[in-house]
Order: C-alpha cells, then structure tokens, then sequence
C-alpha cells in the first residue's frame, strides 16, 4: 500500500473504493502477514462495524482526510471494551473501561483501527523482543527486529498492511523502529499530544506519535491527534499548527545544524554514508549545513537510564494484584500476593529497570543518581537550546546501526540500550524529532533524524516532505509482504 | 558502589518483587552492569544546575475546585482479581 493518505481519501470520496473494503483489504493483509505476530490483537468486527460508519460519513461527504482510513494502535492505548495488555502478563486479559485520548481523538475523526499492535513490554525495549507475546519481525528481512518499543506498529506499516499507526517514544520508540523498517516516524513535543489512557511508562519523557509511510501522512495523522487535553496535567495549552499547509513552503534558507557528536565512532560507515548523501539532498534544497557540537551528548544514555526507570518504578507500584491485573494463586498474606504477583506479570527487563529505578530512588543514592542525572537533564536541554540560536533543525542518523538480527542482543541490556544513542536526548528535552528513509545500507533502511525546536512540528514535516518529494526511499517496500 | 546478593535482596523488598535466593547474584551482575553506565554522571559539572523534572518547565494548569469523575465504581471494580460487595479483596492482614 504504497497509496497516501491523502489518495485514498480521494479514492474513498469518489467512491472508487469503501471504507469497507479498505478495512477488508487490511484485515486480510494482516492474516496473511500474521508471521510477523506484529498485532496483538485484531479487532476485525468492531473494525468493520467502524468502517460501516465512514462510510455512511463518506456518502453525506462530511469529515476530514482521515474518515474510512484503516490503521492500528499500539497496545499501549486503552481502548474501551478491547483488551489493552501493554504486551505484558500482567495486563493480558485487561479490558479497559475507557478510551484513551488518542483512541478517542481518532475515532472521532473516524479512522478505523483494526487491532492492537505488538511492542515490547511496558515500551521498555529497543527491538519489540520483549513482548509477553513474542517478538515482531522486520518485514524487510525476517531474521532482524524491526526495532522497539513501538516494533509491531512499524512492521505493520512497513509491509503496507496499514498506511499508519499510532506509537509512543520514551527513548526513541517511534523513531528507531521506524528507521529499521524505512518508514517515518514522529515524536512530537512533551505535552503536544494527551498522555490520557496512554499506559505509563516514564512520565517525564513518554509521547503519543504516530508512524506512517511519509511525512505528509504523519501530518494528517498529527493534525488528529495534538492538542490540550485537560485530562493530561502535562498537556500543553498552544495553538496547533496547521501541519498539511506547512508542507509545501520550500527549504531555501533552511538551516541544519550537523551534530558532529551524533557522527561520530560507534554509528556505522554505512549509516554515515547515507546520512551524508541525505545531507547533499538537503543542499540541492537549498539548505546551509551548520557544524554544531552538542557538548553533552554522551551523557545522554546514563541519564536517561537513570531517570526512565525510575520513573518507571513509581509508576509501575500501580500493579498490586488487588485492583486490575494478574493476580498470582493462593498467596498467603498481602506481601506474597504483591511481591509473587509482581514477579509473575513483569518480564525479565521490565523487572530490572523496577529495581534499577528502585535503588536510585533509595535513601543515600537519591542524589548521585536521580537528582544528578536531573541536572543532567538540563544540561543536555540547554545544549539544543543553544544550537537552536544559529540552526532552524538539527541532523543525523537515527541510530547507529541498521536492524540487528534478532537475539543479537536480547542477552546483553547495555549493548541494547546502546541501540538509542541518538534518539534519547531528545526526550530528556521534550523536543519534536522526525526519523525519514535516507537509503540502504547493507540492504536494510537506514533512517535519517531531523529535531526540531518545542511545538515547531510543521517545520519538521515540511523539512522531512520536501526531501520525500526529491527522493524515494520512503516509497520503497519489502518485497514478498502485503 | 557496587550491588551485592544484600542490596538486590533490599531493593527487591523495596520493590516488592520476589526474587529468588538463586537468582540474587546473577541480577546483581547485571544490575551493576546498568550502574556503571549510571556512573558515568559522576563526571558531569552539575554545580549550580537546577534540576530539570519537566522538559517545558511547564506548572500545573489551575481549574475549578469542582468534582469532575462520575461514580463508575461498579465498571472498575469489575476488574478487580477479586472484589464482593463493593470492596477489593486481599489476603487477610490482621490475624
């Protein structure tokens, strides 16, 4: 489904296609690609009886782009009346009695989900390995990860099942997936989009976001999706931009600050070599490349590993056993049920950053650890805040290295963590980033970063759109899928 | 500072995780593994940085004092492992 977003809302509008038939079409895409195990579950008849609607929106001719175009969430949206499971035991037969923000947001503009997409547990992953229910495959090359958290919303996309899919990005879990599986991901700002019924993971860093083939479809999609929420306490009170009109201004006199720290040892030659000829791309555009040094770079991976879990273990004490949830059998006294319930729900990583987050919350290592990696924090936002004054955004690659192959890495965390060497500072400052195809290395996608300043989203999408009119990488598809 | 079968067996508890006596060493391993890394922020000139704990600096948006939740505990309590007569359900904890 190589087909914007914007064409098929042309072809629904003149009936060319139903709404109904588009989420057929998805469904059974989905069946036969079911190897990828990239949904968790599929939601085929309340997706139908959706569908049935947009297309009754469709012949009165009410409704925006998205009215009838199928899609999937990841599993870590509450959505009301299907199982939310988070792609863990201890959420796996959870049934929310509320829709998330998001859920809500999409369904009003009557987008049809069709199910529930695979991710690592808790989003605490950077190779969709840590799901309760198995790991996703990248559609490019079934042996790889198509990376994490949000792995199965990308390889849906990827292999064309969907044209998008909604994501969430605490450390890069949009964007890295959507670099290993050639497609666009967004992050937008901290705060742009409600964190209302989006399942905690670091609440200081976790974003709603949204994957799709290229930056104009991310652009319908946000255009849905962003704004106040005063369900959300951290929702951001600002005007939304009008993302769709903002694509077409050209790029003359666009500044790219080049961060030498994110090119330098330790990102692969290949990886460095597609990013360079994006970067010419991008002065046929009429860009100026800026050398810029982000000074803190480096410090970015330990702060973050420091303040993600713990956070996430404050926000995980929620699961207790007593209120929603697995609950372990016969436990002998309210302690057994807490700690043998909590043992048996977490997985092996999700327990670990609970301890890590727990001990660096603990009496005596409270300030070495969280409140220096908080100081920290500043320090890395203040280095984007700098380079903001002489660049418009910032490049590099998304990540260092292609897709690994799966089991590659799952034994060892740091080697894993590694994997989001890029990607994590910008959640430490709570800016937009775009993760967009730039080519091939090793005949697997490589995908090129752009960060923006708070809330300048549309200069992103027109930044990323005005290199997928030049180029095609982004249209590029796996071939033997969907 | 280095994690020790004691300290896992500590934060576990402070966690409320069970671990396994078995289990303690190895997850110290790897625990240490992750606090090396964490380590490294000991080298950072931090004197005089405000913490940062929102990335916009953002405070809490004011609203009217007023209740904004309807009464919807049947729905939850529907989810509960365990619940009668609109109470959650726990092993005993007075004998």
């Amino acid at each position: 489904m190589s087909v914007s977003i914007a064409q098929l809302a042309q072809a629904l509008r003149e009936r060319k296609i139903s709404a109904t038939d588009l989420t057929r079409q998805a469904i059974d895409a989905a069946q036969q690609c079911a190897d990828l195990n990239a949904l968790i579950t599929l939601d085929d008849t309340g997706a139908l009886a959706a569908a049935e609607r947009a297309d009754r929106a469709l012949a009165k001719n009410v409704g925006s782009t998205l009215v009838g175009i199928p899609f999937v969430h990841k599993d870590i949206f509450c959505t009301k009346g299907i199982r939310t499971t988070c792609a863990s035991r201890m959420l796996a037969d959870f049934v929310p009695p509320y829709d998330a923000s998001v859920v809500e947001q999409l369904a009003g503009v009557q987008a049809v989900s069709i199910g529930k997409a695979n991710m690592d547990e808790f989003a605490m992953g950077s190779s969709n390995e840590n799901s309760f229910f198995g790991a996703v495959k990248n559609p490019w090359d079934a042996a790889r990860v198509p990376g994490g958290s949000s792995g199965g919303s990308a390889a849906l996309v990827a292999a064309g099942i969907v044209p998008f899919a909604t994501g969430t990005d605490t450390g890069g879990s949009i964007r890295q997936p959507a670099a290993f599986c050639g497609i666009t991901g967004l992050k937008p700002t901290y705060g742009r989009v409600s964190r209302f019924g989006m399942i905690a993971y670091a609440s200081s860093l976790d974003c709603g976001g949204v994957l799709a083939r290229s930056a104009e479809d991310c652009a319908h999609v946000l255009t849905a999706m962003a704004g106040h929420d005063a369900r959300d306490a951290t929702s951001t009170n600002a005007p939304v931009d009008d993302y769709v009109s903002a694509l077409t201004k050209p790029l003359a006199g666009l500044r790219i600050g080049v961060a030498r720290e994110y090119l330098g040892a330790g990102i692969d030659a290949g990886i460095g070599a597609v990013v360079q000829a994006a970067l010419k791309q991008y002065e046929k555009l009429g860009a100026t490349l800026v050398d810029i040094s982000l000074p803190n770079a480096a410090l970015a991976i330990p702060a973050y590993y420091v303040i993600a879990p713990a956070e996430a273990s404050s926000n995980l004490a929620r699961y207790d056993g007593v209120r929603y949830g697995h609950r372990c059998t016969d436990p002998t006294s309210l302690e057994d049920l807490y700690t043998r319930t909590r043992a048996e729900g977490f997985g092996a990583e999700v327990q670990r950053r609970i301890l890590v987050g727990t001990y660096a919350l603990s009496a005596g290592y409270y300030d070495a650890y969280y409140l220096r990696a908080q100081r920290v924090r500043r320090l890395i936002a203040s280095d984007f805040t700098d380079a903001f004054k002489t660049v418009d955004v910032i490049a590099g690659p998304t990540t260092p290295t292609v897709a690994f192959k799966l089991g590659e890495k799952s034994a060892d965390p740091l080697a894993m963590y590694a994997a989001d060497v890029n990607t994590v500072a910008v959640n430490l400052a709570g800016l937009p980033a775009i993760s967009l195809p730039a080519g091939f290395s090793e005949g697997l996608p490589v995908g090129l970063q752009l960060i923006a300043p708070a809330f300048a989203e549309a200069r992103l999408l027109n930044a990323a759109h005005q290199f997928q009119l030049a180029t095609d990488w982004h249209a590029r598809m796996p071939e033997g899928v969907a | 500072m280095s994690i020790d079968a004691a300290t896992v067996r500590h934060i576990a508890r402070l966690a409320r995780l069970a671990v396994g006596e078995n289990a303690l060493a190895s997850i110290a391993g790897e625990l240490n593994g992750v606090l090396a890394l964490a380590d490294q922020l000991a080298a950072a000139q931090v004197d005089g940085i405000a913490p940062l704990a929102h990335p916009h600096d953002q405070t809490l948006h004011w609203r009217a004092d007023a209740v904004t939740e309807s009464d919807r505990a049947d729905a939850f309590l529907a989810l509960a492992p365990e619940a009668r007569g609109g109470l959650y359900l726990v092993p005993k904890v007075l004998e």
